[in-house]
Formats: C-alpha cells, structure tokens, sequence
C-alpha cells in the first residue's frame, strides 16, 4: 500500500525540524533515532560545534549543535530541545536542534538549488531549497556535515585555487 | 532467485585452502624429521585435492592447475611409486609456499599465476613426467598413457546426503579431458511412485567415457571423496593404439591450458584489487569450538531464568521480597560476569596457531645457517585473543630468529663447549593471573656483554668505562637501532631490532624482557594481556568529567604541596619524584574542562608511565577502580588526541580513556618547549 503510494509520486520523506526560527529539512531514510537532550561527555581538542559523545545503546557517537555549526549563538537546551540521530554510510551522529516539527513529502520538482549568497551566508551545509504548503523548508546535506573539519578547509582551499585560475 | 554468486565462497575457500596449507606443511615437516607415518601422506594429499577442487568450482584456474601438477606428484608417493626424500619435501615446501602467494594474489583480485610459480609448476611436471617415462615395468600400466577410461558410475542413495554431487563430479572429469555420457540410468532402488521420491536420495547411475591420455591416478582423485558412497569401476580403454604410451606427458595438457585461460576473466577484477583488499582485512572470521557456543546458550538461559525472577519480584513488590529481590540481583551480576566472560572466550584463540609457523623457520634457518636445532613448543593450547595472536607473530619470529642467528651457536662451537651438536629452543605459553606468558629460550651462548657493551658505546648509549649490571646490559638492547650482528645477514640487522620487538608488544599492552647467563643461553619472556577489549582502569574526576587511566601504566598516586611544584622556563611545570624532576600535566588544562581543580594542593596527581617516560597526571579525585570495555570512538566520530577510547560508566554515560602514550609525549613536549 505504501509502495503504491511511493510509486505513484516519487516523493521524499524529510523529517522537518525547528533551528533558531527557521524550517530545515533532512531526509528521513537518514535519520535513526530522536531522543530528547541529555548531557553529553566532552572531547578535548575538537572543534566547538562537537559538543561531545553520547552513550547509544553502547555505541559511542558524537553530537553536534547545529546551532554552533551555522555560526549561530548557543541556545541553552531546554525540554523540547531534542538530539536527532543520522547515519551516513555506517557512521552516526547526533545533530542538536531546537524543535522537530514534522514529517513532509516533497516532490523532487519542488526542490530548488540554494541561491549564491556570496560569502556572507554559509550555505555549502544544504542541499537545496524546498516549498511546502507555502513554507520554505531548507533541506540539509548530512554527508557535509559530517565531513572532518580537514577536509572542508582542503575543499576551500582548492576551491580558491579554482577561483584565481577563473579570475587570471 | 537466480544463479548462486558464488563469490560469496571465496573468502571461505581461501581461509580454507590457507588452513589446508599449513596442515600440508605441518606433514610435511613431520615426514622431513623421518616419519614414516602413512597417514601423513594422505593428510597432504587431501588437502592439495581439496585446494585444487575448491579453486576449480570458484575459478580460481591458475591455483587449480598449480595444484593439479603437484596432486599428481603427491598421487605417486601414495601410491607408493615414488620415495620421500629430502628433494622432494623442499620442492613440496616451496610449492606450499608458492600456493599461499597465489592465494593471496587470487583473494586480492589479480591473476595468481607469476613468473615464479609456473618456473615451479614447471619444475614438479617435469619430475612427474620424468618418473613416468622411466617407470619400470611393474608401474608401467598404470602411469603409461592410455587413450581414455571406461568409467561405471552407480551412486548410493546416501550420495548426495554426504555433501556430493555427480555434476561437481562430472565437471572435473571434464577438466582432464572430453567426456562423453555414454548411458545414465534409473536405479531399481528408485520408488516406483514419483510421490514416494526422496528428493535427497539418488538413484542414478552412469556410464561415461573419459577422451584422452589421462593418468589413472588424476581420475581416482575425483572419486577420491565418494569412498562407501558409490559403486565405481575404472577400465582404461582398449584396443587404442599403444604408440602414445611414450609420451605420458599431456597428462598435463589440460592444466597447461588453463592458465592462458584463466588470465583473461582474472584480469578484469585487478582494478578493484584494493578494495577488496581492505575488505577481506576487515571482516576476517573466526571458528570457534561448538562447546563454547553451548556454554553461551547455557548461560543465556540462566540469564533469562534470573530476568524473568527478577520481573516477577517487581511486579508484586513489597518489603518482605527485599531479601529475594537482593538474591536475584546477586545471581543477575554472576549471569552477565558468566556471559562475559564466555563472549570473550569466543575470541579466543589457542597459541598454537602461531606456533606452527615455527618448524617451518626452524627448519629453514638450520640449512642456512649450518646450525642445529632442536624446536621444543609447549602450552600450544594456551589461548588468547585473536587480535592478540594476530600481532603477536612477527616480534615472536624476530625473536626466534635472533635466537638462532645470535644465541645458538655452530655445531662445532657447541661441541668445543661440551654441549650438544643441536642447540635447544624451547617456546613455552602459559597463563599467569590476568596474563599470557611466551616465554623463548635457548641453551646457547647467552647474551654477548662485551659486544653488546661496545656497540653502546660506540652509539653513544653508555659512556666508556660505566659500570653496568647484567639487568642494565640486558636492557641495552631493546634500545632504538640497536643491533650487534658483526655482519648484517639476511636475517637479522635488516634494521628491524629488538627495540621494534618491544614496540609492538608494548603496543598489545605487554611488555618484554630478556635473562641471560653467558655460556648457558637466554630467556626471552613476553607478558601479554588475555584480552585487548577489556582493561583495568582508574576511574578519576576532572571538573564534570570523568576519566579512565589505564591501571598498568599507573606509577603511584600522590598529593603534592603547592611548593613541591616549579615552574621552568618556556611555562612548563615539574615536580621531583623519587630523584626525578617529572613534567606535571594539568589533565583539565590539556582536555580543556571547566570547573575543575586547579590548586595543585587540592588535587591528586597520579604519575603515569609509557615507555620508560614518566609525566604527573593532575586530577581532581580518584573515584575507584572499573574494569572498562574499550569502544573505539572512531567508528562514529574520528581519531583524538590523547584518547584512545572511550568507555560506559555504571551510569550509562561515557567516560574517554586516557592514551597514556600521548599524554605522556604531550607532557614530555610541554616539558621541552
């Protein structure tokens, strides 16, 4: 039945969530678990935005304030501040956020590419933007996210490259 | 579902095929040391015929055909047409060799077959066309080349239950030769009714006809397994002309073709090679003992005796079920120590496995070398863990070599001793409380001082003329770099030294030691931890964290005065201990934590040690001793410095375990700078 219905309109399910005031979206196959917020163990020498690891189900697994990661000011954590799980291949993370709202389908058409905001905006985290039901929901690229700080410093270096090489 | 991928098998058929080959080198050194054991023979021979069946249903032609040649060998000294002799167990040894490089070509997706291994397969087709040729009369029926075999195949109803099955069979004849199905038939044991069919009995018979010059030998061993299982008569076709007797060998022809064969699908999957490579590194298996499964389900079934106890107490509780409900408690914490403690066993592997590679070097060393040795192996049934026993080979075949190489002397020196021609090694396993023991000794000369003592001076490790005690000499050469081979043979002073030995077992959480007594020999000993999974740690408090520092790296836990601490140049801090000015970590300062102790007055240091280094540790409290299951921190997050992992508290949050190593490196730095 639900296979009908997928069949039907190629959909993507995205679990929408709340972050300071705005709709963001991640795609549902990714998302494990949600659970509400509980203190975390610190890891020294790690970027602020990793708040520390958690204990789920005796795996150990990291968790981030998306908040701190967007470049936002830290929201102290309160009742509906929840943690939601994400796995990409087989790793998990924790992103922290400061509501879940909903479960939504959006078609595929409906997904457009995250405008150039210059330098000012940092959008290299999401996937694309998307309407639904006349709000605006941003959809999140988890594998981004999750991709070591090194590796994100090497990409704007060589992207920098790419841009004199443009520019001469 | 469509057709089986079969290569869902190799890695299986290669774990298999590599135990197949270390039984086939075990037998062989046992017959190389004068046994006359027939059994040995036949343990050898089925495992190259297992090696070459397995790698001719998975494809793996190059290893097949390898195989194929050196069966035909081994066929002939079963059968007793050719004697064992001391030429024939080195060829055998190298082609032993030589499978488990093709092996692991094959498993890492290249093609198997090498310039090496064909100069070998070459050279076991020649012996064994060679002997053929020269049979004498009585052989000669047998070996000589016919020009096919009349085969009458009859299974036993039970045939397919033991695992066979007469496509497999008919598939390999096709592999020596053309094979013609000249009549299959129904069995009269066959139920008349199809509804009384037993789809797993087999009530079928064949004639077939085998084309071409194909040694009887080579078509008994596909029938090799099918003993009891099946009527069978072998007749060579006659009334063929005789002419082609003189050339027995395209015997062979079949295998030589193969490998022109075999390059072609075997080139495509090299570009993947890496992958795959990793791969199989990753996911390695384990066998473990059916007993020990048992155990586990046994104590699984107590486990949920107690769970179900304990519910029914919390369902109807009041205080008169105190006591019962502390009773279930106690018997809940014995059912998961129990549990425990069987789940790591199932990693546990015994010694021997490792042991067994040491004959073959023993015996390889000796003829190098011109030295005699005689290999005694005890506890090889002393167990521990499977990453353990995997790391553990290579600073064991170092120090094996060493022995030979530096500690056993020349036949001729031993007699001018009195001693014995043949030196003794002896390697001994056992467990002493929460440790495995290795223990390798020798009888010979023992540790040269004066050699040892000079190659210090001259690296500038001890002063000349410094007084040193044997414990201190002994200690030398664990030292980096160090190695007091006068020449540098192929065999030792490769750079490799004793200091990497100590390194790697230090690595495991071990640690290594040598005694020595000149004239005597010298005592190797290796303490190793049972398991690499679990370890004892200290439990200490820093601001809100907490965190585990290994027990056996732990010196002593002391408090300081705020006077016993100084401050030197550059802002490091140090403190004196025993004698020695130590570099003190602030742990809360180095893992940046809040709302820790920063008197030092207040706080308790604890003086860890890696390496022979000692740095003072700054904690706020110590808070008991916890045996911590390390989980990597890795697998979700990545590498961090001065961690090595992570554990769970009683209380479901996680504490990091302190990488002593690190710290101590952090410390030695802050120390320098």
């Amino acid at each position: 039945m639900y296979e009908d219905n997928a069949a039907a309109a190629p959909t993507v399910q995205q679990l929408t969530f709340d972050l300071a005031g705005e709709e963001y979206g991640v795609d549902i196959l990714s998302v494990r678990e949600i659970r509400g917020w509980s203190r975390v163990t610190r890891i020294p020498q790690t970027p602020d935005y990793v708040l520390g690891v958690l204990n789920l189900r005796g795996a150990i697994v990291p968790v981030m304030d998306l908040r701190l990661r967007f470049g936002l000011a830290r929201e102290s954590y309160g009742d509906s501040t929840v943690v939601i799980i994400v796995a990409v291949a087989e790793r998990l993370f924790g992103i922290v956020v400061d509501a879940v709202s909903d479960v939504v389908d959006i078609e595929p058409a409906a997904i457009k590419p995250v405008p150039d905001m210059g330098a000012i905006v940092d959008t290299r985290y999401l996937k694309g933007l998307a309407t639904h039901v006349e709000r605006m929901v941003m959809l999140l690229d988890v594998e981004k996210l999750m991709r070591p700080e090194d590796v994100e410093t090497l990409d704007a270096a060589l992207t920098g490259v790419r841009d004199v090489e443009v520019a001469a | 579902m469509g057709a089986v991928d079969l290569t869902q098998f190799h890695k299986t058929f290669f774990e298999e095929s590599l135990e197949g080959l270390d039984a086939m080198e075990t037998a062989l050194l046992a017959l190389d040391s004068g046994s006359t054991d027939h059994e040995l023979v036949h343990t050898i021979f089925r495992a190259a015929h297992s090696i070459k069946g397995g790698a001719a249903t998975f494809g793996f032609a190059d290893v097949a055909a390898f195989t194929h040649v050196a069966e035909s060998l081994l066929e002939e000294v079963r059968s007793e047409r050719r004697a064992v002799d001391g030429a024939l167990i080195d060829l055998l040894l190298r082609s032993v060799d030589c499978l488990r490089a093709m092996l692991a070509r094959s498993s890492s997706g290249q093609p198997a077959a090498d310039a090496g291994s064909e100069t070998l397969r070459g050279e076991l087709l020649r012996l064994v066309s060679g002997e053929a040729a020269a049979a004498p009369g009585a052989a000669a029926p047998q070996a000589a080349a016919v020009d096919g075999w009349d085969i009458r195949f009859v299974a036993l109803p039970h045939l397919l239950q033991t695992g066979n099955d007469p496509l497999r069979l008919f598939r390999e004849l096709e592999q020596l030769g053309r094979l013609e199905v000249r009549r299959a038939f129904v069995l009269d044991s066959a139920p008349a009714r199809l509804a009384e069919l037993d789809p797993s009995q087999c009530h079928l018979g064949w004639e077939l006809r085998l084309h071409g010059a194909i040694a009887r030998g080579d078509v008994d061993a596909v029938f090799d397994w099918l003993d009891g299982d099946c009527e069978l008569a072998i007749e060579a076709l006659s009334g063929q002309a005789r002419a082609a007797a003189a050339q027995p060998a395209p015997a062979a022809a079949p295998p030589a073709v193969a490998p022109a064969s075999a390059t072609a699908p075997a080139a495509p999957p090299a570009r993947e090679a890496t992958a795959s490579a990793t791969a199989s590194a990753e996911a390695s298996s384990i066998r473990v003992g059916i007993d020990k499964v048992d155990a586990l389900i046994n104590m699984m079934g107590e486990l949920v005796i107690t769970q179900s106890m304990l519910s029914d107490i919390g369902e109807h509780f009041d205080f008169t079920k105190l006591e019962r409900l502390r009773e279930g408690l106690a018997q809940l914490e014995r059912n998961t120590r129990e549990l425990q403690e069987s789940v790591m066993r199932i990693r546990m592997l015994p010694i021997g496995s490792v042991f067994n590679r040491f004959p073959r070097l023993v015996r390889d060393l000796e003829r190098k070398l011109g030295k005699q040795v005689r290999l005694e192996l005890h506890g090889e049934h002393t167990e521990l863990d499977k990453t353990v026993l995997e790391k553990i080979g290579d600073p064991l075949v170092h120090l094996v070599r060493n022995a030979i190489d530096h500690g056993l002397e020349t036949p001729e020196k031993r007699r001018a001793a009195g001693k014995p021609d043949a030196g003794t090694l002896t390697l001994d396993a056992h467990h002493e409380g929460g440790n495995i023991i290795v223990r390798i000794s020798d009888d010979g000369a023992g540790l040269n001082r004066a050699a040892i003592v000079g190659k210090a001076v001259e690296r500038g490790l001890v002063q000349p003329g410094q007084q040193l005690s044997d414990e201190e000499v002994a200690e030398l050469i664990f030292a980096p770099g160090f190695s007091t081979a006068a020449q540098a043979t192929d065999l030792s002073g490769r750079g490799v030294g004793m200091d990497v030995v100590r390194r790697n077992v230090r690595d495991l959480g071990g640690s290594v030691g040598v005694k020595s007594e000149a004239g005597k020999g010298s005592v190797f000993t290796i303490a190793l931890p049972l398991t690499l999974a679990i370890i004892d740690g200290l439990v200490t408090a820093v601001g809100e964290e907490r965190y585990i520092v290994p027990l056996t790296s732990i010196v002593e836990s002391l408090r300081l005065g705020a006077e016993a601490v100084r401050r030197i140049a550059g802002g490091g801090e140090v403190f004196q201990f025993r004698g020695d000015y130590l570099p003190l970590m602030r742990l809360h300062r180095a893992f940046a934590c809040a709302g820790a102790i920063t008197e030092v007055e207040r706080g308790i240091v604890v003086v860890i040690e890696d390496d022979g280094r000692r740095v003072g540790l700054l904690v706020d409290d110590l808070l008991g001793q916890q045996q911590a299951v390390i989980k990597s921190l890795e697998k979700h997050y990545q590498r961090v410095q001065g961690v090595s992992g992570a554990t769970i508290l009683s209380d479901g949050s996680v504490a990091l375990i302190v990488d002593v190593g690190g710290v101590v490196r952090l410390g030695q730095r802050s120390k320098a700078a």
